[in-house]
């Protein structure tokens, strides 16, 4: 999966580059700034947004009808990124994330995607057995909760937006943020309280 | 983008279909749904066709859909209830006829 690039790889690289900004179609600052936006990118945007979700109505409603609009009202340029769409749990029904054919993922809100989501193993196990998967994970859904498989095929993107956990009443933004990780966003665990709070 | 054809709700059936043996092809839609049956859930918008982008070739916006199978019915097993929700783009869904939807 992360095999370092071959020299001759580098080298068409460099050329292409060189083309490119010979025929005027990117700049070197150009460059820099999509690598800097690339960096920046990680799954702290997505857990704020989710946290921001669960303190503020309108901000659910916004990010729920519309994620890559939402994800702008952060501060996240989405020019030219896919459309963000945001799966929103209940208690009856948890959100599983995988792109069968590839490895698409909302990476302007999530960065780049963890190795195991571009698996073989996942991307095939995820939609035949979700609930195999889950149970691997060590996710346990309620009972009577239904499980919804997003096969991300095309020009969308998907992250879920999972349910509040109980006990975390009066919290703030940045604390709830933190329970939200890049898992819980694609889906294959539920957002759980340090341990240390949830034994109190 | 063209006026959608489909409706949420409408039942359709995923063309069995495989341009991957007659050449070479770039196809959204996975293997493991072709000839099944679903339901559209939403319309998602007008996107250029992937199957001619890939090849660099003129790609009318085609209406994305999401549509939705159920897991039992699809792999002959899983829990009733579970499902799997995934955009197709319409020229791969067949409308299911309306006195068909009941059976």
């Amino acid at each position: 999966m992360s095999t370092p690039a071959r020299p001759e790889s580098l080298a068409r690289l460099d050329r292409l580059v060189a083309a490119l900004i010979a025929k005027g179609i990117v700049t070197e600052s150009d460059l820099v700034e999509a690598q800097a936006r690339t960096d920046r990118a990680s799954p702290e945007v997505g857990a704020r947004m989710v946290a921001r979700a669960w303190l503020d109505p309108d901000w659910r409603r916004l990010l729920l009808g519309n994620g890559a609009e939402a994800a702008e009202h952060m501060g996240i340029s989405m020019a030219g990124a896919p459309p963000l769409g945001v799966l929103e749990d209940t208690a009856t029904l948890h959100h599983l994330v995988v792109c069968t054919l590839c490895s698409c993922y909302p990476r302007a809100v999530l960065g780049y995607p963890p190795s195991w989501y571009k698996s073989f193993e996942y991307r095939s196990r995820a939609v035949r057995d979700p609930r195999g998967v889950l149970a691997e994970w060590g996710t346990t859904l309620a009972a009577g909760c239904r499980v919804r498989v997003v096969d991300s095929t095309a020009d969308y993107r998907w992250m879920v937006l999972p349910m509040r956990p109980a006990g975390t009443e009066g919290w703030s933004e940045d604390q709830l943020a933190a329970l939200v990780t890049r898992d819980v966003l694609v889906g294959v665990a539920l957002p759980r309280l340090p341990v240390a709070l949830a034994a109190e | 983008m063209s006026v959608p054809l489909l409706a949420p709700g409408d039942r359709v059936l995923v063309k069995d279909d495989w341009p991957e043996f007659r050449g070479p092809a770039h196809i959204r839609t996975p293997h493991y749904l072709r000839g099944k049956p679903g339901r559209v859930v939403r319309v998602l918008g007008g996107f250029a066709n992937p199957e001619d982008l890939a090849f660099a070739r003129p790609a009318p916006k085609r209406v994305l859909y999401h549509v939705v199978f159920e897991r039992p019915p699809l792999w002959h097993e899983g829990e009733a209830g579970d499902d799997v929700l995934v955009e197709i783009f319409e020229h791969w869904l067949q409308p299911v006829p309306a006195e068909r939807q009941a059976a």
